[in-house]
């Protein structure tokens, strides 16, 4: 009963997430103006912005289970936890890529220290790969379960301690030049770029929820074979 | 296409890239599970004939 | 309170005797930071600017920590003297403090060879700079203690540690080689002090977790 309505949330996130993504990129390319600096390179920001927010709240998330973990000490949170980090590593690839790719159409370089949530995504990107690595190399078990946590706890703290290092190594080494974001943004820019981010959202909890329930699956199996055996 | 226009969709595509390949992933993953619970069954299995 | 703070002296002063009996960890820290202050010198072109200069004696300052943080559980676990530790009656987040206290002395140690020699060999040393080690070394070892309990639980072990520990180092040295070369040095004293004081609540609550099942 209850395995069939976590499918039932993964398949409506799914089910959102397709209506909004073909909703959100049909606005964005076919209804929502031109902004009047960028041109047609500003709709990438409908893309990599809201897919940059999602990475962070999958970091969030997967803290905060971290944080039940350690609170109520039920093993189910690690599982969740590890899930969360697991698709926040993904999204934060997805917002290196794209990002790249519109520095590049800015500056006509794929790399820019300037650019400051670039950097701060590359230093998370190193930090929750050693997540990984952390985890494929302690034994399994309520251990590693509480060190995973803590060391989940430690992300949601470097993020905006390292934003705030971006900050100040940027006036102090590379001064910004260029801003993205322009003046303001338009009603009507906001609105797409909100339907963006809902449908960034929802791709992120079918995701989470279909590798939430593979790694359960996994983890069941894991224990069948060792009853049998 | 000019070549703002073929960065942003490329851009799209690296996503849908990603997303693929995260599915093609998965479905090792699911075909290595499946495997998994044949062999078991086969083990209960066995175990239970001489009884 | 005053018994939390004598479990704290006593298990710092507990890992200083170690090591000034078996010497296994200081004078290795003080020559790699000399060596590597060496290094460096011959790594900078001819003519290339102070200022880089001021860099390479944070990465010199960072490199040194980790060579002692990655041997700060070494007698613990050798010994398995972690899990007597643990079941010891003192509060486990005295543990933690007890070996941050022991490794800013180590840091503290190896920066009075190490800064000395940078002035000596590149430039002079301003008290920011002091003030901004004197900062870093409590982040260091806050962190770093968290951390090398961690590595020292897993298969890895000592190549676990670096890679745990980097990423978390960048702040440290934005805020250390900010406060050498600004002008205005006291916003990124700030910002170290920030750091110190955020990660040192989350250590010192978080590490009991580590250590325990």
């Amino acid at each position: 009963m209850s395995t069939s309505l976590r499918n039932n949330g993964a398949a409506a996130f799914a089910a959102a997430a397709a209506l909004l993504l073909v909703a959100g990129t049909a606005l964005a390319f076919y209804w929502v103006p031109e902004d009047a600096d960028q041109g047609f390179s500003q709709k990438i920001f409908y893309l990599h912005v809201p897919v940059a927010l999602t990475a962070y709240a999958c970091f969030v998330w997967g803290a905060w289970k971290a944080l039940r973990l350690l609170w109520t000490r039920e093993a189910r949170y690690d599982l969740e936890s590890y899930t969360a980090v697991h698709m926040g590593v993904i999204f934060g690839v997805l917002t290196l890529l794209t990002g790249s790719i519109w520095a590049k159409i800015s500056w006509g370089i794929w790399w820019s220290w300037g650019e400051r949530q670039l950097v701060l995504f590359l230093i998370l990107f190193l930090f929750y790969s050693a997540y990984f690595m952390l985890r494929y190399s302690v034994e399994p078990g309520p251990r590693r379960a509480n060190i995973s946590a803590v060391y989940a706890l430690f992300g949601v703290v470097l993020i905006p301690v390292s934003f705030l290092a971006i900050r100040l190594a940027g006036t102090l080494l590379h001064p910004t030049v260029f801003t993205r974001e322009g003046p303001q943004m338009s009603a009507s820019m906001f609105f797409v770029f909100c339907v963006c981010l809902a449908a960034t959202l929802a791709l992120a909890g079918a995701l989470y929820l279909n590798e939430l329930t593979g790694k359960r699956l996994d983890q069941a199996l894991r224990d069948l074979r060792e009853a049998v055996a | 296409m000019t070549t703002e226009e073929k960065y942003v969709t490329g851009a799209y595509l690296v996503v849908l890239a990603v997303v693929l390949l995260y599915v093609v992933l998965y479905s090792l993953k699911l075909s290595r599970l499946a495997r998994e619970v044949s062999e078991l069954s086969e083990l209960v299995r066995t175990k239970r004939a001489p009884q | 309170m005053s018994r939390y703070a004598a479990d704290v002296a006593a298990l710092a002063r507990k890992d200083v005797l170690l090591e000034l009996r078996s010497r296994d960890t200081l004078p290795a820290m003080l020559l790699f930071v000399v060596s590597a202050l060496v290094v460096f010198h011959f790594s900078l072109p001819e003519g290339s600017s102070d200022v880089a200069a001021a860099g390479l004696l944070w990465i010199a300052i960072v490199f040194t920590a980790l060579l002692g943080l990655s041997r700060s559980f070494a007698a613990e676990r050798e010994q398995r003297l972690l899990d007597a530790l643990v079941l010891a009656p003192c509060d486990r987040s005295a543990i933690w403090l007890g070996k941050v206290v022991s490794i800013v002395v180590f840091l503290a140690l190896a920066e009075a060879v190490a800064l000395p020699a940078f002035a000596l060999f590149f430039r002079p040393v301003g008290w920011e700079t002091v003030a901004a080690v004197a900062l870093a070394n409590l982040g260091i070892a806050g962190v770093g203690t968290v951390l090398a309990a961690m590595a020292a639980a897993s298969r890895a072990r000592e190549l676990l540690l670096p890679v745990l520990f980097l990423p978390l180092a960048i702040p440290i040295v934005v805020g250390g080689v900010g406060a050498t070369v600004a002008d205005d040095p006291g916003r990124y004293l700030a910002f170290l002090g920030l750091y110190d004081g955020m990660f040192a609540i989350l250590s010192w609550a978080s590490f009991e977790y580590v250590v325990t099942e």
